[in-house]
């Protein structure tokens, strides 16, 4: 990071520590643009889920008499095979999609980075014993291993959350441990627990804020490749209860009419794609400015 | 009519029999007083309308699975009913593309005893791939392999009514039934009851040798199967093509894209959804034939709230067919009426009134039943039928006009026949049809009947269907039968919502007469009946 | 045992042997243990995950039709009316004398045994996963390479960007694209689309769909088929397989460099006027090795274990396929066979991306 911090300072005088706000107001002004697209159309794919009820033209599983109404004045995108509209489902697959995307995400995550990290700092039989489940979890198909699971679970919208986060916890987990692993041998990691620092708080307040970059990054990933794989499950038959809309199964189920050249099918596609690129431009941005390397230009 | 006019005419037979080529044909035509133009088209239209020898064709079939084999006591689903019932065998009688039912591998076959007792007459010379000559006890066998105690057929149920099957000399099969059935020879079309090669008192199944058109020349499950023509197929000029390859295509999308791209020349199961834009391509045309296959809401009628009829009654009043017809099946669809009977099979009567969607007579018959507010699971799952979940939607909305709450569950599609269907109080399930009203209500409505999907008793209906089945006088069975349908209409748990269409396409390659209704793929003998045109 | 002495000898040995011998050997011997026992572990849960299924063979073959009577007599014959465990062991027992045992389509006198079912698949899956490892990872290192080189350039941004966008379609769906843009080439001239766009746009359209080979949308293969034919055939899965893992590769190249790139020891060599190619290709890239070797190692994987959805879409006859339909069909001994295979496949490749890594890395190579 290009230093801005004052060089000289009084000897003796206290170092004056920025807030953390003046420190995110200063990253957001040196933000690139692409880092600002980012981060507006996920702050409009936020609020479109929070209020769709309030925006959406009509009601979630309301159907008219035409299917496959063409665009216009009554129904922006057309409707669906049903007769419902496209926009209306677009609308409220947002708040779905994300909401699932995001429970499944932050479960992984807590399970995935509390166990990788407690498997980094106590080392021995524990680490074995996870890293040997993770091994043997991540070497079965997980795409058929979830098909199998709902199959045997049923698939209700909390198994699906559940059993996806499961399988992801696994990637979670391996690079919460690696990464864990070069933080815990480090020397001020060894000075907190000389100074008799409890687990939980070395976790937090030493080891967690160095490894974050690399985690933020995955969480970015992981999160879009929700929405891939509900829409790949879709495409094996097992899917979310209808009639909810989510972006994943809307892609299937509209998915042989781009054989055709019908545009349909990439609006909720699109959505996808447009969500994973500005969230992962957010990332880029964040892991260039944490990466301490300096641009020459 | 002179000389070359005549020469014309007997050309033209001969071109439907693809004896004479284009550029000959034309020769005569010109010399004949026509335009090239003109003799070409006469040679084109003569020659699709006429079966031609030669030739190959690669069908893409909807399903397809890795446990595929060419076990008659399977046959799941199209890819091995057409491949290896409809190409490869012979049952002994087959139905046409009227809904008659008429000999196959059988010359002849007549009733006594009150239909009691059937007596089928083999062809003379009819042999197997492997050269060796069909006899009754081959016939004997192939059936006896579908029945008794520790047969894996799932064609068991149907022969039940069979008490004994013996050879009377080595042309004729006597069967032997527990009570009258009029309709036998339509059973003993079904695809299952092919003959095959008694060998040690067992049927031979694993070795492939069957009587059909076509010889198993390579067969990988759930990928392909492949077929060459047989030389020495007992019906005269049959089969007309060479060779045909049936390639599994399970996804929809590539189905249809394998069509337009010209990789095979045929399709099951086009996709409505781009059934449209598929028509526009101009080297490609539509099937479209009304069947006897009907999708159906089957509400078990010994658990509440179906136990009480004016519940079912508000049920039946508070769908709309129309909309299901035309979102979830496009149009391809024909409205039924809570009757199984499809108009194209003999005896069907339209029971009145006709149901459809009416808020009003639903409240009605809900009020009836001493309920204001009724909420109900509907399983579903498209296991059931393509398009299930989304009627299931539909129908959620349509019904909350009525007051009624339908709460739509989406069962696992993995072993929804053995977890959901028979088992859960309202689910959805599919008829592929049967030839005959006896036989759809025997196994669909029938009480004792293991597949009553309902669990349906009413004893007037089971009184008729006993009568029915043994009454030989036609107008007699044409009443019994309509009271039965106006029974199902008006008390029955199966809320018969449509009748599907089989939507298949090709190309203009491929050229047929008249497609049969009683099963997809011309009642599964495409390949047997299909030729190549040349275009 | 052969392990353990291995170790011990290594553990024992003087410190030059130990240098050279000791991490890969010791990795190498270790990880073949542990991967025997995830094998193990893969086969009872898969074997309890499908007991737990609802239905059973029988019940899915019969289907509709299904009478308590034929579903029985079914099980009776492939020995389904046996309790579970029984089954489990009479099945290990036999696979630890290298035999996979039938499949439940298997009948008296028609035996299908699940080695010659699975062998071709996986002759094909290896196939396409080879075909398009061999044009996917050398692109994505070179797009990588050249991302980190010239970083936050447009370059940059638009690789980035098209990966991103890549990815974030589901695999069917590219497929389908890739599917229309083959039909294009003969309907596009026709459609309303084309008549609304100025001629001279609709004429270069049509003619750079022209120049598009014609690849074949249905990739069914068989046994019979040349070698080159082959190719061809798999041409459509192999692109869209490139393009769905080409974005992670490339993304973990160029992550991994940059990284990198901010180590003091390559701000000397910039220092010493080295031209940034020299640097990324010289310093750089040997120290990044290990990641890029990971993700690479976690994608080819991918492709032989995860391509199920493109090979329903061309119609690929391939393992994914075949382990979906033997779920469906509760083909208990397929399904066992093609969960090892993949589980072995996931090991080793993970093995050698780690051996990998700490032939690569002196740091490992060379413990303290």
């Amino acid at each position: 990071m290009t230093s801005a911090e004052p060089v000289i300072q009084t000897t003796g005088a206290p170092r004056v520590r920025r807030t953390r706000r003046s420190r995110m107001r200063i990253a957001l002004k040196k933000a690139p643009l692409s880092a600002w697209f980012g981060m507006g159309v996920t702050l409009c794919y936020v609020l479109v889920a929070l209020l769709a009820p309030l925006i959406a033209p009509y009601r979630e599983t309301q159907v008219f008499s035409e299917a496959f109404a063409p665009w216009g004045h009554e129904f922006m995108f057309g409707t669906d095979q049903l007769g419902r509209d496209m926009l209306t489902r677009l609308i409220y697959g947002a708040r779905n999609t994300i909401g699932i995307a995001f429970a499944t995400t932050i479960i992984s995550f807590a399970a995935g980075v509390t166990l990788g990290l407690l498997a980094a700092m106590y080392r021995g039989w524990p680490d074995q014993l996870l890293s040997r489940a993770v091994d043997v979890l991540m070497s079965i198909p997980s795409l058929i291993f979830a098909l199998m699971l709902l199959s045997i679970f049923g698939s209700s919208i909390t198994s699906l959350v559940l059993i996806i986060a499961l399988l992801d916890s696994t990637r979670v987990f391996r690079l919460a441990r690696a990464v864990g692993l070069n933080v815990v041998v480090m020397e001020f990691v060894e000075v907190a627990q000389l100074r008799g620092e409890g687990p939980a708080w070395i976790l937090r307040k030493e080891i967690l804020p160095n490894i974050l970059p690399p985690l933020i990054a995955e969480f970015g990933l992981r999160f879009c490749f929700v929405f891939l794989t509900i829409a790949a499950l879709s495409f094996l038959g097992v899917g979310i209860q209808p009639p909810s809309a989510d972006w994943g199964s809307m892609v299937r189920e509209n998915a042989t009419l781009i054989t055709y050249g019908d545009v349909t099918p990439l609006l909720p596609a699109g959505a996808i794609a447009l969500l994973t690129v500005a969230v992962n431009f957010v990332v880029d941005w964040f892991l260039h400015s944490t990466s301490g390397l300096r641009d020459e230009k | 009519m002179s000389e070359s006019e005549y020469k014309l005419r007997i050309a033209q037979s001969l071109v439907g029999r693809g004896k004479v080529s284009r550029r000959d044909f034309i020769h005569l035509g010109v010399a004949a007083g026509l335009t090239v133009a003109a003799a070409d088209q006469i040679f084109v239209t003569t020659a699709r309308a006429q079966p031609q020898q030669g030739g190959f064709a690669k069908l893409g079939m909807a399903h397809g699975a890795t446990t595929d084999s060419i076990d008659p006591a399977g046959y799941p689903d199209t890819f091995t009913q057409t491949a290896f019932s409809g190409a490869m065998s012979n049952s002994l009688t087959e139905v046409d593309a009227k809904g008659g039912i008429q000999p196959d591998l059988a010359e002849s076959f007549e009733s006594s005893n009150g239909a009691k007792t059937w007596v089928f007459k083999l062809r003379k010379g009819a042999t197997f791939h492997n050269g060796k000559t069909v006899t009754a006890d081959d016939v004997v066998t192939s059936m006896r392999y579908h029945m008794g105690a520790d047969t894996k057929s799932a064609a068991k149920s149907l022969l039940e009514p069979v008490s004994d099957i013996k050879a009377d000399g080595p042309e004729t099969v006597v069967f032997t039934l527990h009570s009258g059935n009029a309709d036998f020879p339509y059973i003993v079309s079904d695809y299952h009851f092919v003959i095959m090669p008694s060998v040690e008192g067992k049927a031979d199944w694993a070795s492939g040798a069957r009587t059909g058109a076509f010889v198993l020349e390579n067969f990988q499950p759930g990928v392909s199967a492949k077929l060459k023509r047989n030389p020495n197929y007992f019906k005269n000029g049959k089969p007309y093509l060479d060779e045909v390859e049936f390639i599994a295509i399970t996804d929809l999308a590539a189905r249809m894209a394998a069509l337009s791209t010209g990789e095979v020349d045929y399709i099951g199961r086009a996709d409505l959804k781009t059934l449209g834009m598929l028509k526009r391509n101009p080297k490609i045309e539509i099937i479209e034939i009304t069947g006897y296959g009907h999708y159906t809401l089957p509400m078990n009628v010994t658990m509440a709230p179906f136990d009480n009829p004016d519940v079912r009654m508000a049920m039946k009043w508070a769908i709309n067919r129309q909309e299901i017809a035309d979102k979830i099946f496009l149009g391809h669809a024909t409205v039924a009426n809570d009757d199984p009977i499809a108009p194209a099979i003999k005896f069907y009567k339209n029971p009145q009134p006709q149901h459809s969607f009416d808020p009003e007579k639903a409240r009605h018959y809900l009020k009836k039943a001493g309920m204001e507010k009724l909420k109900v699971d509907l399983s579903v799952a498209d296991a059931a039928f393509a398009g299930a979940v989304d009627a299931a939607a539909l129908i959620r909305e349509t019904a909350a006009q009525c007051g009624i709450d339908v709460n739509v569950v989406r069962e696992a599609e993995d072993a929804y026949w053995d977890n959901v269907w028979l088992k859960k109080p309202w689910c959805a399930s599919y008829w592929s049809g049967r030839a005959t009203a006896d036989w759809m209500f025997t196994q669909a409505f029938a009480a004792e009947s293991s597949w009553n999907e309902s669990f349906w008793k009413n004893p007037r209906f089971n009184e008729l269907l006993v009568k029915a089945r043994a009454e030989t006088d036609e107008a007699k069975r044409a009443d019994m039968y309509g009271e039965m349908q106006q029974l199902t209409h008006d008390d029955g748990g199966s809320i018969v919502l449509v009748f599907n269409n089989f939507v298949s396409a090709k190309s203009k390659k491929l050229a047929h007469g008249d497609v049969a209704p009683n099963w997809e793929n011309d009642g599964l003998k495409m390949a047997e009946r299909w030729w190549t045109a040349e275009a | 045992m052969l392990a353990k002495r291995a170790a011990r000898t290594a553990d024992g040995a003087p410190l030059g042997i130990r240098m050279r011998v000791n991490p890969v050997a010791k990795t190498v011997l270790q990880r073949l243990g542990f991967g025997l026992i995830t094998l193990f572990v893969v086969s009872i849960i898969i074997f309890s995950a499908i007991a737990m299924l609802p239905g059973d063979f029988a019940k899915a073959t019969l289907g509709q039709s299904a009478t308590p009577e034929t579903v029985a007599a079914l099980q009776h014959e492939i020995g389904l009316d046996r309790p579970p465990i029984q089954r489990y062991f009479s099945w290990i027992g036999k696979m630890a004398q290298g035999d996979f045992g039938s499949s439940f389509a298997s009948r008296t006198g028609y035996r299908r045994t699940v080695a010659e079912i699975i062998a071709p698949r996986l002759y094909n899956t290896m196939f396409l996963a080879v075909m398009t490892a061999l044009v996917a990872v050398p692109l994505a290192l070179g797009l990588g390479i050249l991302a980190a080189l010239y970083r936050n350039s447009w370059f940059d941004r638009l690789v980035n960007t098209v990966t991103l966008t890549t990815i974030s379609f589901p695999e069917f769906f590219v497929a389908y694209m890739l599917a229309f843009l083959i039909i294009s080439r003969d309907t596009f001239a026709g459609t309303q689309f084309a008549e609304s766009l100025p001629v001279w746009l609709a004429v270069s359209i049509n003619w750079t769909l022209n120049v598009v080979p014609k690849f074949p949308t249905l990739a069914n293969i068989n046994d019979q088929t040349p070698f080159w034919e082959h190719v061809w055939r798999a041409a459509m899965p192999s692109i869209t397989l490139t393009l769905v893992i080409v974005a992670h590769m490339m993304r973990m190249t160029r992550a991994a460099i940059i990284n990198m790139l901010s180590s003091p020891y390559i701000d000397m060599a910039r220092l010493k006027g080295m031209r940034p190619m020299v640097i990324v290709l010289r310093h750089a890239l040997p120290n990044a090795w290990a990641p890029i070797v990971t993700v690479v190692a976690f994608n080819l994987a991918y492709l032989i274990v995860g391509v199920v959805v493109v090979e329903v879409v061309f119609v690929y006859p391939g393992v994914g396929q075949l382990m979906v339909d033997a779920v469906k069909s509760r083909d208990v001994p397929v399904v066992q066979a093609c969960a090892l295979v993949f589980a072995a496949t996931y090991i080793l490749l993970n093995l050698i991306a780690d051996i990998i890594s700490i032939a690569t890395n002196p740091r490992l190579l060379h413990p303290r």
